[in-house]
């Protein structure tokens, strides 16, 4: 399976040396980190090329889809009791497992595979997929994926991101595919343990990025595609064993579904100024050819996960978001200066009313947004309407936590310098994550 | 279930009183901007259809019919329907105004027998006390010349004798004092015993001793009168005082404040109405202008304007929401002092920013007196200022958030 190329032993192996107490002992652990940055900064270099094979499924007639759970015509905040199980899970890891990884994880850029087994363990990635392939619901519900990302994230947004990105490219397949993409993939990502990593590319490397006009290309040779471009913001993409990667098929945008084992297909790593929890990399698609079953979806459906990813982005913003709230809340009481706690000067106190303000209307719109898909109505308007306020409360939410804790906010021994690098993420990021 | 449309029961409704809204409000909105002080005749015969329909248990009205919490609004004392979501008064009277505010603010705010007294009266009074002022128009009068925000400050009395209390002294800011014919006023009991000693009274302008001194001339929200009255040696039964007469120190403001966790959201809801007649004017001059805008494609390569409109529609939507959680709160017996200020704060901010953006947006077109989005931009202001400004509804946001007390978050 995967550990058997080259490039997945070399983690393996890394992995183990990085886990192990031994180097602590030893005091190697900085000269350790270096050696592995500087190997992973080397430019592109080629996925494994024995990586796990899909076993190709022929498709035997419809796909299976989970179904719109309609209007419940009552204006209702409550989550079902099936949501707040899920989320109850999800909140107990995220503050036992996530935030006591979370520094680590952002210094090592990397998500450790104990906490990657972890969300296997209870099923993030089946969240979307339908009951009858092997996932957990018969109902659609984005509400629960944006409840999920928002649990998540308040633990960490950056290991969030990289348990939800197989998560996400199963979500794609299971609303996007085929009979035969979801019997050819989907039994991976459902399996109880040994999910692969995976990721939905959509963004590229330049300013004024626009998903509907990519510069990655599709052109149709043959029976088959063959795809060029350079995509980035990929999740883990020197391990991932499969892509869902946008690209422009005749002047639309289209998704295409490409197993990193595929010719022409590099990666290299591309560190940025957060999520270093999710090992970002840009990924370079050079004359891969891909086979027509490749194509995944249609122009619509790609508008569609579009809209999606950014959802799933204000899921995210509202958790790190919550987390700075409740850091700032704790630290303003606590912190005295002329005497008295600063939250006494209405200056401080306003500042964290107002991220608790936006923080709570940002949650109402991306709510909505999501309980609009879940009824099968239309969305685009409320998505447009949370992403705009996630990129603009979550990254003012981001600076005035450091703000508020003044010169102890810029130094790492507090974890709000993080979340001002994660929270630049939303209104940045396109694709990556889905509900 | 999550979801955050608008009920289904009420959306029939909605339409009427948007309907309403359109036919009576909007389209005298000019009018009565211009005729300051002139009694808008038309809404005459829009009350009584609004009482009809406030008999018949349609809807709110106008929405000033107040909110009573009783054992009705628990879903937990009762045993159908147990644990069942409920929308209901909170719910359709913020929806109600957020559609007759679209049509003009200040109209509705001078809709007889629908002011802030009338709020105040459903909201607090006994079961005796509704039935003795049903039907009357009722203003509101707290504010006095030496204080705003701090209501605690007031220095209008109200010294019992016999059976009446005997009121004296100056209030301003009084919506629809002169048109209505009652008006709650704010007075204390015994200053030195601070907030604890302020009761509201209903005092009826027929009685001596109460008049009218003058009318203010203002920025925006001119349909609605706005009085300053004086009540001398104004003689007021007993029986008029709303809630308990003893002056309870450890409650404190607590029952006299309570009402306001009922009628922000319903200002809350007057600018999110305000704001959206704001926007939707905006975009209909913007794509005449050949501006598009796209839900879909980012922001940052749309055209400032598209861009602009988005940031501003997306706020909106916030304020929105954020006014229905706080009634829906509300109608579901849980606390909301906090939600209700938040309501408060982000709309009334929303609606000021949304207003005078849409103006600036369509430049002289939007700042001629051709279109309505410079008198919106004008009455905007007001719903960021009255039933608590911005600053107030932070402080309170504030205290709650941090645990804070008003003497340590002054």
């Amino acid at each position: 399976m995967s550990n058997t190329n080259p490039m997945g032993i070399g983690l393996a192996v890394l992995n183990r040396i990085a886990s192990s107490p031994a180097i602590d002992r030893l005091g190697l652990r900085r000269a350790t980190e270096r050696a592995v940055y500087q190997g992973a900064k080397s430019g592109f270099q080629a996925a494994g090329t024995a990586n796990r094979t899909f076993k190709r499924v022929k498709g035997s007639g419809k796909p299976t889809r989970q179904r719109a759970s309609g209007d419940s015509g009552v204006f209702d905040l409550t989550p079902t009791e099936d949501q707040e199980m899920i989320v109850g899970v999800v909140q107990e890891f995220a503050d036992e497992v996530l935030r006591p990884a979370a520094a680590e994880a952002d210094e090592k850029d990397l998500t450790s595979k104990e906490v990657l087994a972890q969300t296997s363990e209870f099923g993030l990635t089946l969240l979307n997929v339908p009951e009858e392939l092997g996932g957990l619901s018969e109902e659609r519900s984005a509400v629960t994926g944006v409840l999920v990302a928002e649990a998540l994230a308040y633990g960490d947004m950056g290991q969030a991101v990289a348990c939800l990105a197989p998560a996400s490219v199963a979500t794609a397949i299971s609303l996007w595919g085929t009979d035969e993409q979801q019997q050819t993939y989907l039994p991976a990502f459902t399996a109880d343990d040994d999910i692969p990593a995976a990721a939905f590319a959509v963004a590229e490397p330049r300013a004024l990025f626009d998903p509907f006009a990519l510069e990655t290309t599709a052109t149709k040779s043959g029976e088959g595609y063959v795809l060029d471009g350079i995509k980035s913001g990929v999740v883990r993409g020197t391990e991932a064993e499969l892509f869902v990667v946008a690209a422009s098929l005749d002047g639309e945008s289209r998704l295409f579904v490409v197993e990193s084992g595929t010719q022409g297909v590099s990666l290299a790593e591309d560190p940025s100024m957060g999520l270093r929890a999710a090992s970002l990399t840009r990924l370079k698609l050079d004359g891969v050819t891909v086979p027509a079953s490749a194509l995944l979806g249609t122009a619509d459906d790609f508008r569609e996960s579009v809209r999606l990813s950014r959802l799933a982005w204000a899921g995210l913003a509202l958790g790190t978001g919550k987390a700075v709230l409740d850091y700032t809340k704790e630290y303003v009481v606590g912190r005295e200066a002329f005497g008295e706690p600063i939250a006494y000067r209405q200056s401080v106190a306003f500042m964290v009313a107002n991220i608790a303000i936006e923080l709570e209307g940002l949650r109402m719109v991306t709510l909505k947004a999501a309980s609009r898909i879940d009824q099968g109505t239309d969305a685009s308007r409320e998505i447009a309407l949370a992403r705009k306020l996630a990129a603009e409360y979550g990254m003012k939410i981001g600076t005035d936590g450091v703000q508020l804790l003044g010169g102890h906010g810029f130094v790492k021994e507090h974890p709000v310098e993080r979340w001002y690098r994660d929270l630049r993420a939303i209104g940045v990021m396109e694709g990556v994550v889905l509900v | 279930m999550i979801n955050l449309e608008t009920p289904k029961k009420f959306r029939g409704f909605v339409e009427q009183a948007h309907q309403v809204a359109d036919n009576f409000l909007r389209a005298n909105s000019r009018k009565y901007d211009l005729a300051e002080h002139e009694y808008p005749k038309e809404l005459d015969l829009l009350a009584s259809l609004v009482d009809g329909m406030g008999d018949s248990g349609q809807g709110q009205g106008a929405g000033a019919a107040g909110v009573r919490r009783g054992e009705d609004d628990d879903p937990k004392a009762k045993g159908k329907g147990k644990g069942k979501v409920k929308n209901g008064a909170n719910m359709s009277s913020v929806l109600s105004i957020i559609e007759m505010c679209w049509g003009d603010v200040g109209l509705l705010l001078s809709m007889p027998r629908q002011g802030l007294g009338n709020s105040a009266i459903a909201s607090v009074a006994t079961d005796e006390q509704l039935e003795r002022f049903k039907g009357t128009w009722a203003s509101m009068a707290i504010t006095e010349p030496g204080f705003g925000s701090d209501s605690a400050a007031i220095s209008t009395t109200a010294v019992k004798d016999g059976d009446e209390y005997v009121l004296n002294g100056e209030k301003i800011y009084v919506t629809s004092g002169e048109r209505s014919d009652s008006v709650v006023v704010w007075a204390t009991l015994d200053k030195k015993l601070g907030r604890a000693a302020i009761k509201s009274f209903v005092v009826p302008k027929s009685l001596p001793g109460i008049r009218v001194e003058r009318l203010e001339h203002k920025l925006g929200i001119k349909a609605s009168d706005t009085a300053v009255i004086l009540l001398e040696n104004c003689r007021v039964p007993a029986e008029n005082l709303l809630g308990s007469p003893e002056i309870d120190t450890k409650q404190g403001f607590a029952g006299a404040m309570a009402t306001f966790d009922n009628t922000r959201p319903l200002v809350a809801g007057m600018a999110v109405g305000c704001a959206r007649a704001s926007l939707e004017l905006l975009r209909e001059i913007l794509e005449q202008s050949g501006v598009e805008i796209d839900y879909d494609r980012p922001a940052s390569v749309q055209s400032h304007a598209a861009a602009t409109f988005l940031q501003l529609e997306a706020d909106w939507e916030a304020a929105l929401l954020l006014t229905l959680k706080a009634a829906w709160l509300a109608d579901n017996g849980k606390p909301n002092s906090l939600e209700a200020s938040m309501s408060k704060a982000k709309a009334g901010r929303v609606g000021n920013d949304v207003t005078l953006r849409a103006v600036e947006l369509a430049g002289t077109l939007g700042y001629g007196e051709t279109e309505l989005l410079e008198k919106w931009s004008r009455d905007s202001k007001i719903l960021d200022i009255f039933e608590g400004t911005q600053q107030i509804q932070q402080l309170i946001v504030a205290r709650r958030l941090l645990n804070l007390s008003s003497s340590q978050l002054r």
